[in-house]
């Protein structure tokens, strides 16, 4: 029987890790990551989960040491934050060019310096284009969600999956959520296939050595249709786990945006935050509407457009920087839309870092900008920091 | 000779880290998984379609190849898999500089996993750098006035850590070192042997000579062949009759400027450090 359960976004993706029956886990404590580690071990530790836990001696080794375990076919965990997944970061590549489909939580933390214990996207953002699948979560039913269909889906494609989210917005604050049934999840999720790619004595194989020209570009393209075929895949696999949990996920969530003057597209638990504010503004006769990327890579941009193209205009905040250009949400956005000819005004605004609170204030501030700069024709070819205090402007 | 490593290879001729790499599948059979840091013993590993093991390979990072083995260890023990061997086949810069952390952790936690290093005390594989285990006096490209510095010595180090085997070999002497590989791969635990292996580019001298230098810096005491079983020290190759260091350098090219102070601190060192394996050695 699933269960109704009060829960913290940590503790959600480690229920999630003990239902997968992740066979090995590694992982290096970091702040706001380290509840969720704890309780991966508890559950080893009690005989609820029966898998090994390696508690390495950095993060780089805690990727390591599960890239390892996953060449000899097990399934696999390992979790980090912030300056932990920059450690990790030559790994990060080594994990997704072997295809092995690793789940990694991440708890959002910004990257130093300035040193900072709590959330921005800086820290996944780094990592966006080394080839692993990224879902950003906005609540905790979708950490506890996101982590199964990361195994489900990366075990599809053969691709490494990390599952965001917000370092003490979420890592941290307690819901309620559905925990499912094992039996469910069982079905859901079949035991772990190791693939094509694996260490055994019996069929002995060497895996990882150097490339020629000759070859790189086509294992480089074999590696990008596999993360593509995550936009087709995704659809799919959310409808079986609608049909056995009930609940319904996609690649980007939107609320009121059909008609909407201006949507507010966010990633995270700000997303909640935006749905909120779009709420009462509509109840107030205004306009506006609020799109979740939940799956950032692949970028979903057919859904993304199809989503906002009735939109008059769109206002993107970036929870993370580009120093010296827009944000890395606003790019794909704009690119998107300037690939497919679309023209409609998108504004990008930088608000959030480092843990700054991104408040329901903050989101009526964007709205209400994006109108004004629409009202004037105004163009931005720099994102706007909302948030920064007038000060130091 | 075992079919579980190809005939031809395309190292050195003269080099003795593949023949470490024939005695290890020699020694530890089919049953065995191999991993090589970017280093000469990715040389095996090979480039494209083409590697030179018949076993499982796997080419990892220079700095993680034991973080590496313990995933695998682990996964073994999920598995309940007791009859495969992990084995790293790393050169002394991926061991003893920038692989130290990773391999003193994977010590620690005491996965079982066989590490080798193959010591030819320097960055050889991108064109002789000086590493941490380089000794004094030697030239390489960074130090082109010698290395003013003493090898490091990680062989102490792991053995303060409590490792449950350790041990030095020499291709010099490459059956003392296949019967040090015979006993760790019964050990239930973190396993370690330190190999001398000289290479003739990187130390300068005709490739007929690796093993005549592999012997001679064990017969003048310069590099003493012992194992610790759960830290009890045995000599395995007493020197009786000490040879001239002078006769080990002077074939070497790389000891060319090697002044007068260095040599004696070569050999003082080296007196002084045999006698203290002596003084530790269990009757």
């Amino acid at each position: 029987m699933d269960k109704k359960v009060a829960i913290d976004g940590n503790s959600a993706i480690a229920e999630g890790v003990r239902l997968a029956r992740a066979q090995v886990v590694a992982a290096y404590p970091i702040t706001p990551q380290t509840p969720m580690v704890e309780r991966v071990a508890d559950f080893i530790d009690e005989g609820r989960l029966d898998a090994k836990y390696i508690a390495v001696e950095s993060e780089h080794s805690a990727l390591s040491a599960v890239v390892g375990a996953a060449l000899m076919g097990t399934r696999t965990f390992t979790a980090t934050a912030g300056a932990g997944l920059a450690l990790m970061h030559e790994i990060v590549g080594v994990a997704a060019g072997n295809r092995l489909p690793i789940v990694m939580g991440i708890a959002n933390r910004a990257l130093p310096s300035p040193w900072s214990l709590q959330v921005d996207h800086s820290d996944t953002m780094a990592e966006k284009d080394m080839g692993w699948i990224q879902l950003y979560a906005s609540n905790c039913q979708e950490a506890l969600d996101y982590t199964l269909l990361a195994y489900r889906i990366g075990e599809e494609v053969r691709l490494p999956v990390m599952v965001c989210i917000d370092g003490f917005f979420l890592t941290h604050t307690t819901e309620v959520a559905e925990l499912p049934d094992q039996e469910k999840v069982d079905r859901f999720l079949p035991a772990y296939d190791r693939g094509d790619v694996y260490l055994d004595p019996d069929n002995p194989m060497t895996i990882n050595q150097l490339n020629s020209a000759e070859t790189f570009t086509e294992l480089r393209y074999a590696h990008n249709q596999a993360l593509n075929e995550v936009i087709n895949l995704f659809p799919k696999i959310a409808e079986e786990f609608k049909d056995i949990f009930g609940r319904q996920h996609s690649l980007c969530r939107d609320f009121e945006c059909e008609d909407a003057d201006v949507v507010v597209v966010t990633l995270g638990s700000s997303s909640g935050t935006a749905r909120k504010v779009v709420q009462r503004m509509r109840a107030n006769g205004m306009k506006a509407g609020a799109l979740q990327v939940s799956c950032f890579r692949p970028f979903p941009k057919e859904d993304v457009i199809g989503k906002l193209k009735g939109a008059k205009s769109v206002a993107v905040i970036d929870r993370s920087w580009a120093l010296g250009t827009d944000g890395p949400l606003s790019q794909e956005i704009k690119s998107a839309f300037h690939s497919a000819g679309i023209d409609i005004p998108i504004y990008n605004f930088v608000a959030g870092l480092g843990g700054r609170d991104l408040n329901e204030k903050t989101i009526e501030n964007v709205i209400h900008s994006t109108v004004e700069l629409v009202e004037k024709d105004e163009k931005r070819l720099y994102p706007i920091w909302i948030d920064v205090k007038k000060e130091v402007i | 000779m075992s079919d579980l490593i190809c005939k031809g290879t395309t190292t050195c001729e003269g080099c003795g880290m593949e023949l470490l790499a024939r005695s290890i599948v020699e020694v530890l059979g089919k049953n065995t998984i191999v991993l090589t840091p970017p280093s000469c013993s990715a040389i095996l590993t090979g480039f494209g379609d083409q590697t030179c093991w018949r076993i499982p390979a796997f080419q990892s990072n220079l700095e993680n190849i034991a973080a590496y083995c313990s995933g695998i260890s682990t996964a073994l023990e999920y598995q309940k898999r007791e009859d495969v061997y992990v084995v790293a086949l790393a050169g002394d810069g991926g061991t003893v500089d920038i692989g130290l952390q990773a391999l003193s952790g994977a010590v620690e936690r005491g996965h079982r996993f066989i590490y080798i290093c193959y010591d030819n005390e320097a960055y050889m594989n991108t064109g002789i750098q000086r590493s941490g285990s380089t000794p004094i006096g030697a030239w390489t490209t960074t130090t082109p006035g010698g290395k003013e510095e003493s090898k490091k010595n990680i062989v102490e180090m792991l053995m303060a850590q409590g490792i449950p085997y350790i041990a030095t070999a020499s291709v010099g002497y490459i059956d003392d070192f296949k019967r040090k590989l015979d006993k760790a791969k019964d050990v239930n635990g973190p396993t370690y042997i330190h190999v001398l292996s000289p290479c003739p580019p990187g130390w300068r001298y005709e490739a007929r000579e690796t093993i005549k230098l592999g012997r001679l810096a064990v017969d003048t005491k310069l590099y003493p062949l012992f194992e610790a079983i759960d830290g009890d020290i045995r000599i395995t190759k007493k020197v009786s009759k000490v040879k001239d260091i002078g006769e080990y350098l002077k074939l070497q090219g790389r000891f060319r400027n090697i002044t007068k102070e260095q040599i004696k601190s070569l050999e003082v060192d080296a007196a002084k450090y045999y006698d203290k394996l002596v003084e530790m050695e269990v009757e």
